[in-house]
């Protein structure tokens, strides 16, 4: 590439240069009163509309996606995302709803949330369920929120604590000190499941309830979930459930018919809508009968003269409250309908089934080209763990080094470094819309590293090598803050000299 | 079967790798009593054909009426150029850039995003977005609270006329966090917060105070004077704006006498569609001495190995998935796709066409007002409005606006709902996507509704 394309579209920027077609026509001056008004031009680029075009359209091109390669990031589901999902939920009638327009002219838009709530519902066995929460993180929020409001309703306020599995995803606990809760975690034992007795152990008067992530993050499915349910219950706690891995169980087994009281489900993940280079996301939340008056507003339902309509804090006086200005990301909520209705039930039952046989065959290919599973007599489910510990003590090859090679091989590197009770993890899913050759170019890939890693570390140690850019110095950048582009270290002084840099 | 790539060789040399007989034999670990029943609440798988039939009936059903909605979603054009890259598969199926080598792409766009709001806020650094504009209202005051450690009261001042519904999500994500929460009234004739509000404040310890520039009216505040009136306190100033005004309006790093502390605001009008609510953005500037207390991902410039420049992921020792218990937030993703599109729509229209827009917004807002004058209908207020306004239809207001809506107007959204003595108001908004024969037909609709 040339090295233009390191340039900044403020670099691209010439005072006069403007892609006017894109503008209204010129207005009056406003009365606006002169202290209120604007002294100098923000500094927004000039640019002709092809600049623009080339621009993006250049730095597009340095990402890896899953359009262009194998993207096996664990506890991501990076799975194919249909097109016809987009170009749908982008019809201009979809795209020009106010949200605020009446429910006379809202039917269309009000009955397909409608459904996709019904939908979600039944591969959840969820009493019902809220498409409120903007992303996955916001879904569990809600979650705790219902369960701390479901306790306090009843007046049960000495409940102060969240039990959290040393395995589980760091929005778990962060979640839970968001809802003013104190958090406690608790080890998961050799096998990978929950360590009963420390859950015994632990459960008590103060137990406000568990989160728990199931298949776990490890990669396996917790077996004796019925035995913790009951535990958290008898001790008057509620279990809450993180749907980053529904993918591995969809059509096979439902959270509700688990005991969970509440769960979010990550529709970017699961119901395939796009990760857009970190969101938008949607967390859908399910939950159980006693949690029901508790649920976040709006929310769709069955109109009272026939029809849809939503829900407002006069249906729902116990309602947690709202989430967002409006009634979530709608135009994600469309993607996933969209989804779940080409998949229809059958496919449903397909999505846990392929990708549980590609993490099964992915797995056992990687222990026949002599990688170390993390917990190797256990079943897969949709994804599990490679461990480097005896390459890293043996020669110094860690998960990063595999990370960064794989790129040069055309893969996006496994999650690394999590779970952390893992030590030198990569954690491997590889989603069921892929196919076995791409599964075998991936051994192959990784087989390669490790025979490299016998006779060339230095190659491995400096990958990647075919990339815009080498490896990052990110304790020098998270020093030497630089997070906002300053024209002065540049030479153009058009743009005025807000920004930091240090 | 759709998107699924399996033969039936593949399936069987798989099996047989793994020992397995068949696929059902990989789901033995789970108890068989906790087996899911057949999912029959699902309809049939639907093939592309007939989901496109479907939706399109779906879209067409809710028509197209001309809207004067606003209230926090406005209607811009949009250029056609914004979407079709931003729905490029190398955007809209990449994640989170923890790859930084295999990422640049989305990192360096973030980068631009944050250098372009920040201008535009005039702050000096900037998060890389969050949820969207109530949200991130949200979590400026969780940050205002962390900033702000000499005061004990965790005591915050909302204005009366901030966004109802702001308030509403402020109240449900901080409101196990032991914060109080004072509403500041609003003038019942202008329409502004008065400086007079805050009296009774004046020698009470309060640890933030929010200013929405317009208010959820429209109106104009005397950002200055409130500002000011912080800043003898000591006190952090969160403001809350309108991205596209920002043409027009003084930015908030210069309200007051050194600025404001912390800006919040929906990034909606910035390139995303309308949409039913969603996916918008939130995004938040500061200044760089508080950046370690603001939530959400941060794009830094980095050098590599060869010394070559690119973009990485900074500062991510202040989040969960690092510090889990003890992050500035639970916070995971931004709205990368929304934020990718923004970024291009701010590129495309630079200032000289942002500026176009506020002031045709305003022009055409202004416009609409003048015509309804001349058949009785006056403003609710007196105070200066940007792009919104609150007129006073009267009595029977509600039927009057369905009657609108019917003859495909939405003539605005009815104040009633929020504010008892607003009863028979109507906020509206004409933007610079409405011609001089909507305006026309709002009046002619209002007339025929009466």
């Amino acid at each position: 590439m040339s090295t233009t394309d390191a340039y900044l579209i403020f670099e691209r920027s010439r005072a006069g240069r403007s892609a006017v077609a894109q503008a209204p026509r010129e207005h009056a001056a406003t009365r606006i009163p002169a202290n209120l008004q604007r002294k100098s031009a923000p500094g927004l680029p000039a640019a002709s509309e092809l600049d623009v075009v080339r621009h993006y359209t250049r730095l597009s091109q340095k990402n890896f996606s899953i359009d262009t390669e194998f993207y096996p990031l664990g506890s991501c589901t990076m799975k194919y995302n249909p097109r016809a999902c987009n170009s749908l939920a982008m019809l201009p009638g979809f795209l020009n709803r106010h949200p605020h327009a009446p429910a006379s002219h809202s039917q269309g838009f009000l009955q397909t949330m409608f459904e996709l709530q019904e939908m979600l519902k039944e591969v959840t066995g969820m009493k019902d369920v809220s498409l409120a929460p903007m992303a996955g993180a916001q879904g569990e929020y809600t979650g705790v929120a219902m369960i701390r409001a479901y306790h306090d309703a009843r007046g049960d306020t000495e409940r102060r604590e969240i039990i959290v599995p040393d395995a589980a995803h760091g929005t778990n606990p962060a979640t839970a000190i968001m809802c003013g809760y104190e958090v406690r975690e608790i080890p998961t034992d050799e096998t990978g499941d929950v360590d009963i007795e420390a859950l015994k152990a632990a459960v008590g008067p103060q137990t406000a309830g568990i989160m728990l992530t199931n298949p776990s993050t490890v990669g396996v499915f917790e077996r004796r979930i019925s035995e913790i349910a009951k535990i958290v219950h008898d001790a008057g706690g509620l279990l809450y459930y993180d749907g980053a891995n529904l993918n591995a169980i969809l059509g096979k087994v439902r959270p509700g018919d688990m005991g969970f009281d509440v769960i979010h489900m990550n529709l970017h993940k699961t119901f395939s809508t796009p990760h857009g280079g970190g969101g938008p996301g949607s967390g859908a939340v399910g939950v159980s009968e006693r949690l029901l008056p508790f649920m976040p507003i709006p929310h769709v339902i069955e109109a009272e003269q026939g029809g849809y309509r939503f829900a407002e804090e006069s249906d729902r006086p116990q309602s947690i409250g709202r989430l967002s200005a409006f009634a979530g990301n709608a135009g994600v909520l469309l993607r996933a309908y969209v989804y779940m209705r080409m998949l229809g039930r059958e496919g449903m039952v397909r999505v846990s089934e392929f990708s549980t046989l590609n993490a099964n065959y992915l797995a056992r290919e990687l222990a026949a080209a002599g990688f170390d599973l993390a917990y190797p007599k256990r079943r897969a489910t949709h994804e599990f763990i490679v461990t480097l510990k005896k390459q890293a003590k043996e020669r110094g090859l860690t998960a990063g080094d595999v990370a960064k090679r794989l790129l040069d091989h055309g893969y996006h590197a496994p999650t690394t470094y999590f779970p952390l009770l893992v030590p030198e993890c990569l954690l491997v899913e590889p989603t069921e819309t892929e196919s076995k050759e791409t599964l075998d170019g991936f051994v192959e890939a990784m087989a390669c590293i490790l025979a490299e890693s016998e006779n060339d570390m230095e190659t491995i140690k400096s990958a990647p090598h075919t990339l815009p850019n080498r490896r990052f110095n990110e304790v020098a950048a998270a020093k030497a803050l630089d997070v906002v582009f300053q024209p002065a270290d540049e030479g153009d002084d058009s743009a005025p000299r807000t920004g930091t840099h240090g | 079967m759709p998107f699924i790539p399996h033969t039936e060789e593949d399936i069987r040399a798989m099996l047989d790798r793994i020992g397995a007989e068949s696929v059902e034999d990989l789901f033995d670990e789970i108890p068989a009593d906790l087996r899911s029943p057949p999912l029959t609440g699902i309809p049939e798988g639907e093939n592309e054909m007939g989901i496109t039939r479907l939706m399109q009936e779906r879209a067409a059903k809710d028509g197209m009426p001309s809207n004067f909605i606003g209230a926090g979603a406005y209607e811009h054009h949009i250029p056609a150029a914004v979407w079709q890259i931003a729905t490029r598969g190398e955007f809209y199926s990449a994640y989170t850039p923890y790859q930084a080598e295999a990422s640049q792409g989305t990192l360096q766009l973030i980068y631009e995003y944050q250098t372009m709001i920040s201008r535009l806020t005039g702050m000096e650094v900037s998060n890389a977005s969050l949820y969207d504009g109530a949200s991130a209202l949200a979590e400026a005051v969780l940050m205002a609270v962390r900033v702000n450690r000499r005061s004990k009261a965790k005591r915050v001042l909302l204005p009366g006329a901030l966004h109802p519904d702001y308030r509403k999500v402020v109240r449900t994500l901080i409101g196990n966090q032991g914060i109080e929460l004072v509403e500041l009234p609003f003038d019942e004739t202008t329409g502004q917060t008065p400086v007079d509000a805050l009296a009774p404040y004046a020698d009470e310890d309060v640890t933030a105070m929010v200013i929405s520039q317009p208010n959820f009216f429209g109106i104009l505040e005397d950002v200055d004077a409130l500002t000011g009136w912080a800043e003898e306190r000591g006190i952090p100033v969160i403001a809350v704006v309108n991205p596209v005004s920002l043409a027009l309006l003084k930015p908030p790093g210069e309200w007051g006498t050194n600025g404001v502390d912390i800006v919040v605001g929906e990034g909606q009008p910035l390139g995303a569609p309308l949409s039913s609510g969603g996916p918008y953005f939130g995004f938040m500037t500061t200044l760089k001495k508080h950046i370690r207390q603001m939530p959400g991902r941060i794009v830094g410039r980095a050098e590599d190995a060869d010394g070559k420049p690119g973009f990485v992921l900074t500062l991510q020792a202040r989040e969960q998935h690092i510090r889990r218990s003890k992050a500035t937030s639970n916070i995971c993703t931004n709205q990368g796709l929304v934020v990718t599109a923004a970024t291009i729509h701010m590129s495309m229209l630079g200032d000289e066409g942002l500026t176009r827009v506020a002031e045709a917004c305003y022009a055409n807002t202004h416009a609409l007002v003048e015509k309804l004058a001349a058949k009785g209908i006056k403003p609710r207020f007196t105070g200066e409005y940007f792009h919104e306004v609150a007129l006073d239809f009267g009595g029977n207001a509600a039927s009057r606006v369905q009657t609108m809506a019917d003859a495909g107007v939405l003539a605005g959204f009815e104040l009633g709902r929020d504010y008892a003595q607003l009863d028979g108001c109507v906020l509206a908004c004409a933007t610079e996507t409405k011609t001089e024969s909507d305006l026309e037909q709002y009046v002619t609709t209002w007339e025929q509704a009466a």
